[in-house]
């Protein structure tokens, strides 16, 4: 029922005679433009992750600089849903029917993300490159118009119980992770990559809340439970409270970081590099803050577009860099789609991209999709910090 | 209630009622929105309003109705319009339960207890014992409702008319109480309790039910919401919805039954106004909306109103008079 | 048990943040018979002050100083300005004005400084104390905060001023027949609340790590804890502070997890709080009919 509007203006689209001269649109695109959505947190506590939305605005404004995408600007649309649910439902249908983009693209989180999954899919516009690392994503058989982008926390989880399988299988697992979907999820990665033996290897979990003001007491009993090793899936504040708090109170453990705070800049300064060193942790972007990449032409590349396009962001957080890679993998999937601008044929690009490398990534990580794999970085390498720097060890694990 | 009052009443539903054939599906259901939210505004009000007791964990009782409507249709396959009156049973008796300590506590203390309430609610519904049937982290995802009896509309507008009868009847209901003798030791207490006990009321029966019946609003609220959003989430009831309550009713008006509907307005509409304003700092924008508000109708939208309607009929009057 | 005396020096060391954000919700309740919700925001604002000076190259007690005075100016400006005209609406329209602020505030630091959390200093030495149990800093925050904590008590208590402040707040009428000026006592208690806050503030940053969200958690647990010691007692609201972080460590360690900590010390706290009505400490309060 609710489809028929669409389906008459796809009819009235498909009918006029300028659109079938190769050149096909679906409604957000033309000769002229290409109509992009988003929404963001620019509001409330996860006001932080506004940053990647920002910034991929920026780079947009950057391509329509120097001359768009085959000759196409594009428009970007991006609300603030405050990381609520039902302001996300509410900011993608105003997108997808009063706006009328092309497509939606990285909204951010798993509960917003949730929230429009089966709407984006009934409607059949693309749900593209969303921005958070829940497996769901990779879903194209009964979600064909959804599709993940960053490595997917489970997948990190395994890599981390791997890790200490081979290198200390007697280790005692103390883990400390965020009380929502993504720190149950990283979990769950872990807890799969131990087997059956995480009920033995895992002596304590705690959570924690965002609201919580520091972590102190669950590491304090984390550090009471005789654990040796410990897992750490928190943000970048709380990470920084724990490598601290780890380390003030005597407790040297071998600690994991999860790859959601291994900025130096914003994470392990504050902590203190020298309580941060042995840190093991993984990678698929360069860290611009890690000065190993400081002459790195691409680094300097976004330093540049970051002084011209978007002034008001901050260098030392890894949010801009995550949004210019992303932006880079949408650019290259709007390359390949031509003059082809249906809804049906940017999926059908976003699903053929072969090893795709944006600058901005580690050498070796590559993007990949296909029509049964719509999980697009599925690599990472291990790193370790030194005390200074990230130093990659060990081969390009996963596809 | 005058006879004009009723004709510009009649007027107005007949406005809401064309709405959706005016307007895209995409504003329907916006609209559907703040009628819930009015709903919502409505029960806060009977209880912060009119009885005088501060509720800074009203979004609690909204979350219960909507996992309430969300785990009936998701888990028991309850028919969604069938889930309003558990939410509001549920939400009757846990408002009445909760009304009960509360009554010891006045001012600050009640705003303490009721904002612990607002705080621990997203926690519990996270807490992993029950995860069974909230789906922890994950939430639910439901369906959404067709329009029965095969009738000529879409599923915005067949929710968006459901969500007007309930609002009418709720509003009807809301106005019968309170010019009734409820309604009356409801003003009664909130303006001097002593005095309201000297007189024969029950006050602690009267106060304990009036949060129940303030939380059944919420909760009924709640439960559309579900329905209309189609998902529930921890994320999606945390203490800011219990504080942006307060703020409707507070710039609709206090103690006035429109003054609902002005703040559901309000609510829905002005952030995004905001957002639209600056992608910088739209809470900021949001900010200065809620003190120009504030600053110009301090009795509320619904205040202001009634001013405005006072001054209009005095100079009718002047006029035919003149003549 | 060693378990269990390091959660509670944590939980010590934690109650100190509370502890010292509820004076300044006591002070504010104090001056204007108000909560004022927008408290922590503007500790929250002052402290990026103070970052930004010692960010330029000021030494950290000049700054610190000087983050005082401004905290007290900016507190007065907002009463005169932003509070006045709202004088005489209803109490709640007041609230929904401090709710705004703290949005504002929020949005505003967040634009400027960015979200990213940044590295506060602090006056202490570096060396953790108590066999690793509490650092120097965590210590030293809840010395300054007992000492704001006498201070305030000798301006209630002792001085001529701090009477007249208390007697503007809990009967304006009669205090301005006897010759006190109410409004700049308002607009003094302001000042006074964010000048205590912005202290509160540079005791929190190298706790928990400056950003705009800071105080925002931090703000939940003080409210309890002013409310819990009652309100209109300043060493209750110190204690109400040490006794919110020490019982849900314990708690959240020990008893239930970590899950529904904060919910359970609220159960609680509202528990003791049926029985009685006005706080460990408050004053009972009598109706006069």
């Amino acid at each position: 029922m609710k489809f028929v509007p669409i389906a008459a203006l796809l009819a009235v689209a498909l009918a006029s005679p300028a659109a079938l001269a190769q050149k096909k649109y679906d409604p957000g695109a033309n000769d002229k433009v290409i109509k992009i959505g988003n929404t963001n947190p620019y509001s409330g506590p996860a006001s932080a992750y506004g940053q990647i939305g920002k910034s991929i605005g920026a780079y947009w404004k950057m391509v329509n600089d120097k001359g768009g995408i085959n000759g196409r600007k594009i428009e970007w649309i991006s609300y603030d849903d405050g990381y609520s649910p039902p302001k996300t439902v509410e900011m993608a249908r105003k997108l997808v029917e009063q706006d009328q983009v092309l497509f939606v693209f990285q909204p951010l989180g798993t509960p917003p993300n949730s929230a429009i999954h089966r709407y984006m899919n009934a409607k059949k516009v693309p749900h593209l490159f969303v921005a958070t690392g829940a497996t769901k994503w990779n879903d194209p058989k009964n979600f064909p118009w959804t599709m993940g982008w960053q490595p997917n926390y489970q997948t990190e989880g395994r890599i981390y119980a791997e890790h200490i399988l081979k290198n200390n299988p007697k280790a005692k697992v103390g883990v400390l992770y965020q009380n929502d979907d993504y720190g149950k999820d990283y979990l769950k990665g872990f807890r799969d990559g131990l087997g059956d033996r995480a009920a033995s290897m895992i002596v304590k979990e705690v959570s924690y809340e965002t609201s919580d003001p520091t972590v102190d007491s669950q590491i304090v009993q984390l550090q009471a439970s005789g654990a040796d090793t410990f897992f750490n899936i928190t943000t970048p504040k709380f990470a920084a409270q724990a490598i601290r708090k780890a380390y003030d109170t005597g407790w040297k453990p071998m600690h994991y970081l999860n790859n959601v705070s291994t900025s130096i800049g914003s994470v392990l300064k504050p902590a203190g590099l020298e309580k941060a060193e042995g840190l093991i942790s993984t990678q698929y972007l360069k860290e611009q803050t890690d000065e190993q990449w400081k002459d790195d032409p691409a680094i300097k590349e976004w330093e540049a577009f970051m002084k011209k396009y978007y002034p008001d962001g901050d260098l030392l957080s890894s949010f801009p860099l995550y949004g210019y890679t992303v932006a880079q993998t949408l650019h290259q999937v709007l390359k390949q789609a031509g003059d082809n601008l249906t809804r049906a044929n940017i999926m059908k690009q976003a699903a053929s991209l072969k090893d795709f490398r944006p600058d901005t990534m580690l050498p070796g990580i590559r993007i990949n999709t296909s029509a049964t794999d719509f999980a697009p970085i599925e690599s990472e390498q291990l790193v370790r910090f030194d005390g200074q720097q990230w130093r990659r060890f060990g081969p390009i694990i996963g596809k | 209630m005058s006879r004009r009052q009723l004709i510009l009443i009649a007027l107005l539903l007949l406005a809401a009622c064309a709405l959706p054939f005016f307007v895209s599906n995409y504003r329907t259901f916006q609209f559907t929105l703040a009628l819930v939210y009015s709903i919502a505004l409505l029960g806060l009000n009977l209880l912060t309003g009119y009885n005088g007791q501060i509720s800074l964990g009203h979004g609690a009782f909204y979350a219960i109705g909507a996992y309430c409507a969300a785990i009936l249709m998701d888990q028991y396959g309850v028919p969604y319009w069938a889930t309003l009156p558990v939410a509001a049973v549920v939400c009757l008796v846990a408002g009445f339960l909760f009304g009960l300590p509360a009554l010891r506590l006045e001012g600050l203390y009640l705003a303490l207890a009721t904002f612990a309430l607002g705080v621990s609610l997203p926690a519990l519904l996270k807490y992993h014992h029950l995860e069974k049937w909230t789906g922890g982290v994950q939430g639910i995802v439901i369906n959404k409702p067709e329009a029965p009896f095969g009738l000529p509309l879409n599923a915005d507008q067949w929710l968006y008319f459901f969500t007007l009868a309930v609002a009418v009847l709720m509003f009807v209901l809301a106005w019968n109480m309170l010019r009734g003798r409820v309604g009356r030791a409801m003003v009664a207490i909130r303006d001097h309790h002593i005095a309201a006990e000297a007189m024969g009321v029950n006050t602690a029966m009267v106060k304990s039910l009036t949060f129940g019946v303030s939380a059944m609003y919420t909760g009924i609220a709640g439960a559309l919401g579900a329905i209309a959003i189609q998902y529930v989430a921890p994320d999606s009831f945390n203490f800011f919805l219990s504080i942006m309550f307060l703020v409707g009713i507070v710039v609709g008006g206090l103690a006035s039954i429109s003054g609902a509907i002005y703040g559901a307005l309000f609510i829905q509409f002005v952030p995004n106004i905001a957002d639209e304003i600056s992608k910088a700092a739209p809470w900021a924008i949001f900010g200065v909306f809620m003190i120009g508000f504030v600053y110009l109708m301090p009795m509320g939208v619904a205040g202001a109103v009634r001013v405005a309607m006072a001054r209009l009929s005095r100079m009718t009057q002047n006029r035919q008079r003149s003549i | 048990m060693e378990a269990f005396l390091h959660q509670v020096l944590a939980g010590l060391a934690t109650g100190g943040i509370y502890a010292s954000l509820a004076l300044a919700l006591v002070m504010i309740y104090q001056a204007t018979h108000l909560v004022n919700f927008a408290q922590g925001e503007l500790a929250m604002f002052a402290t990026y002050f103070a970052w930004s000076l010692i960010n330029a190259g000021m030494p950290y007690w000049p700054a610190f100083l000087l983050t005082v005075v401004f905290a007290f100016l900016l507190g007065v400006l907002i009463e005169r300005i932003i509070i006045r005209p709202v004088e005489n609406a209803p109490v709640l329209a007041v609230v929904v004005v401090f709710i705004a602020l703290l949005v504002i505030l929020n949005s505003v630091t967040g634009w400027i400084f960015s979200y990213t959390i940044k590295t506060f200093p602090s006056p202490f030495p570096a060396e953790p104390i108590f066999g690793q149990y509490m650092s120097a800093h965590e210590a030293g925050a809840i010395g300054v905060t007992l000492v704001v904590l006498l201070l305030l008590y000798a301006f209630f208590r002792f001085t001529p001023l701090g009477l007249a402040m208390r007697a503007a707040a809990q009967n304006p009428d009669s205090a301005r027949l006897v010759g006190i000026r109410v409004g700049w006592m308002l607009a003094l208690g302001w000042g006074l609340a964010a000048a205590i806050g912005s202290v509160a503030g540079m005791m929190v940053a190298p706790i928990v790590f400056l950003d705009p969200n800071m105080m925002g958690g931090v703000l939940l647990y003080a409210f309890a804890a002013a409310l819990v010691g009652g309100i209109d007692n300043p060493a209750g609201a110190v204690f109400g502070g040490f006794l919110v972080g020490v019982l849900e460590n314990v708690l959240g360690a020990f008893v239930i997890g970590n899950e529904l900590k904060l919910a359970v010390a609220l159960v609680l706290i509202i528990g003791v709080l049926v029985v009685r009505p006005s706080g460990f400490f408050g004053k009972v309060f009598v109706a006069r009919v």
